[in-house]
């Protein structure tokens, strides 16, 4: 019956599906053709050039923007994995009296626009003389990460055979040492996960920064926002294009790295 | 923290453990109450304040940020922003559904590739992307100088910096969020169930109201919000696309705190989003989960 159904798929499908992403590619064609572009002015194509990935070395600004960016994807995640890790190992052993306040806490960056969260942050650091700078984007940051992490590592965690930790302590492993050697290892796969959501929430993120960005750093999100109302200079489709590159190619590495493990064990 | 009991049979499971518990959630509560579950009641606090006069607030007690809001400036601004979200829900459910009806039809290792696909551009900024839009709708952009060359036209068509170009920026940016979770009930559809109403001689309008529709309705929810709640504070989206002429929720509460430096009355439009927030999840709750939400 399922072959038949999806012989039913007519020429209009394929049309419509089509049309999602061109909907969903065609800005992103536009940014990359630009940033290829020998006119500054970007509307005609004019001829091919490599002239803006040079020029955007250059651009000082831009570089530390990138900079700081990846640094604070960096920092805000490595903090956010070892919190989440250690809170989910945690709730899912042992129950408390505050777990399901902790637990509603968790939600609250999840389902309230994040916007509420921005100026919450702002105020507090502004009516504490805590001047804005890398660090106060950090703790927004990490606030607004961390929920995801421990979702990713619930989904792993529920599937966790509690007697092989057991086992280890019953070997004479001490807490500490199972912990390192067993159950951390077993997690893996959600802390990668969950690491990887959180440097994806944490490069994007405008509406957060905005409002927590101190007078000097600029995150590149928000450089942009700065740009996107006028024109946009070509060294930064240069950027954001160098950028979908290296994600393309980390996917591609990534997946074939998992097709060679998979093979291995088989 | 204080260790309750979790049932009575495993009262030897947590005796002892209260060290353990402190250190491994002891840190990430403690980060929670401090920069998240304090700075919200301080905003609601500063909601009921009156405003400082270089900016922050005075401890005086008013109700006058909230009366404000029965000003129709603020009133309209708040029912535009509901609208515009309802529509951008709507549009992303009407075009994401047929497609994620689509997706579902293919087979397995292309339907991962395609859903791949749908998510990749996460990893790249949102607003390069509404920039790429811009550059292709605006009046000197791609459209209009391709169809005055043509002489189709001979004044650009103005598509930018409308109320139309910021619901087209939100269907934009939000329609992936709407496509994943529909995808994923779709996906799980019986087509046993479609053929037994085939079978027993629904015709397919009413095979689809009557069994595909109210089996899919989890992703639509869970679909909706994920759309709704975002499409209330996107105030780049309503800035990049709408330029200064459509005024959202979101951009009434940053430039009250950025730019009029009226906290309190910021903090009470704040107050009244995250009520609205909460209504619609409360509603939601009542048909779908919150699991399905992150």
């Amino acid at each position: 019956m399922k072959r038949k159904e999806e012989k039913k798929l007519g020429a209009f499908s394929y049309f419509y599906a089509g049309a999602i992403y061109l909907f969903l590619y065609l800005p992103i064609f536009m940014v990359v053709g630009y940033s290829f572009n020998t006119n500054d002015n970007n509307l005609v194509f004019k001829g091919f050039t490599l002239h803006w990935y040079g020029a955007m070395f250059q651009d000082r600004s831009l570089m530390s923007s990138l900079l700081l960016t990846l640094e604070l994807a960096l920092v805000s995640t490595i903090i956010s994995v070892v919190l989440g890790t250690l809170a989910a190992i945690g709730m899912h052993r042992y129950d408390f009296r505050l777990k399901k306040t902790l637990d509603n806490m968790l939600y609250v960056p999840i389902v309230i626009p994040e916007l509420v969260i921005g100026i919450a942050s702002l105020a507090t650091f502004t009516t504490l003389n805590i001047t804005l700078s890398f660090w106060t984007l950090v703790i927004a940051h990490v606030t607004f990460c961390v929920p995801f992490v421990i979702i990713t590592l619930r989904a792993r965690i529920a599937g966790f055979d509690k007697s092989i930790e057991e086992a280890a302590m019953d070997l004479g492993a001490n807490q500490f040492r199972t912990l390192r050697r067993v159950t951390i290892p077993m997690l893996m796969p959600g802390i990668i996960s969950g690491a990887l959501l959180s440097i994806t929430l944490s490069l994007d993120d405008v509406i957060i920064s905005y409002f927590v960005t101190g007078a000097g750093d600029t995150t590149l999100p928000i450089k942009v926002y700065g740009m996107a109302r006028g024109k946009i200079s070509t060294e930064v489709y240069a950027l954001f294009t160098l950028m979908i590159i290296v994600t393309v190619l980390i996917y591609l590495l990534s997946a074939a790295v998992r097709s060679a493990a998979a093979k291995r064990q088989r | 923290m204080r260790i309750t009991r979790k049932h009575t049979t495993e009262t030897t499971d947590n005796k002892g453990h209260r060290g353990d518990i402190l250190c491994l959630v002891g840190p990430l509560f403690l980060w929670m109450v401090l920069f998240l579950a304090l700075p919200l009641l301080y905003v609601i606090a500063i909601s009921f304040l009156e405003k400082g006069v270089y900016g922050g607030v005075q401890a005086i007690f008013t109700l006058e940020n909230y009366t404000a809001l029965w000003n129709p400036t603020y009133g309209k601004v708040i029912w535009r922003s509901i609208v515009l979200a309802f529509w951008t829900s709507v549009i992303c459910l009407l075009i994401s559904y047929p497609f994620s009806f689509i997706l579902s039809r293919f087979s397995g290792k292309y339907q991962g590739f395609c859903v791949l696909l749908i998510m990749l551009p996460f990893w790249i900024n949102q607003l390069i992307r509404l920039n790429g839009w811009s550059n292709i709708l605006r009046d000197s952009g791609v459209i209009n100088t391709f169809l005055l060359k043509l002489g189709v036209i001979s004044e650009p068509i103005t598509m930018m910096y409308t109320d139309g170009a910021t619901l087209f920026g939100m269907v934009y940016a939000l329609f992936p969020f709407m496509v994943l979770p529909l995808n994923n009930s779709i996906s799980k559809l019986d087509h046993s169930l479609i053929e037994a109403a085939h079978d027993l001689g629904a015709s397919r309008i009413s095979t689809f109201f009557r069994v595909i529709l109210p089996l899919t309705l989890p992703g639509i929810f869970a679909g909706t919000i994920q759309v709704f709640i975002p499409s209330l504070d996107a105030f780049y989206i309503a800035d990049v696309m709408g330029g200064g002429n459509s005024t959202l929720l979101g951009n009434l509460i940053k430039d009250q705190f950025m730019a009029a430096r009226n906290w309190p009355s910021g903090a009470a439009f704040s107050v009244i989003l995250i009520l609205f927030t909460l209504l619609v999840l409360k509603l939601y709750t009542k048909v779908g989960n919150l699991e399905d939400l992150a």
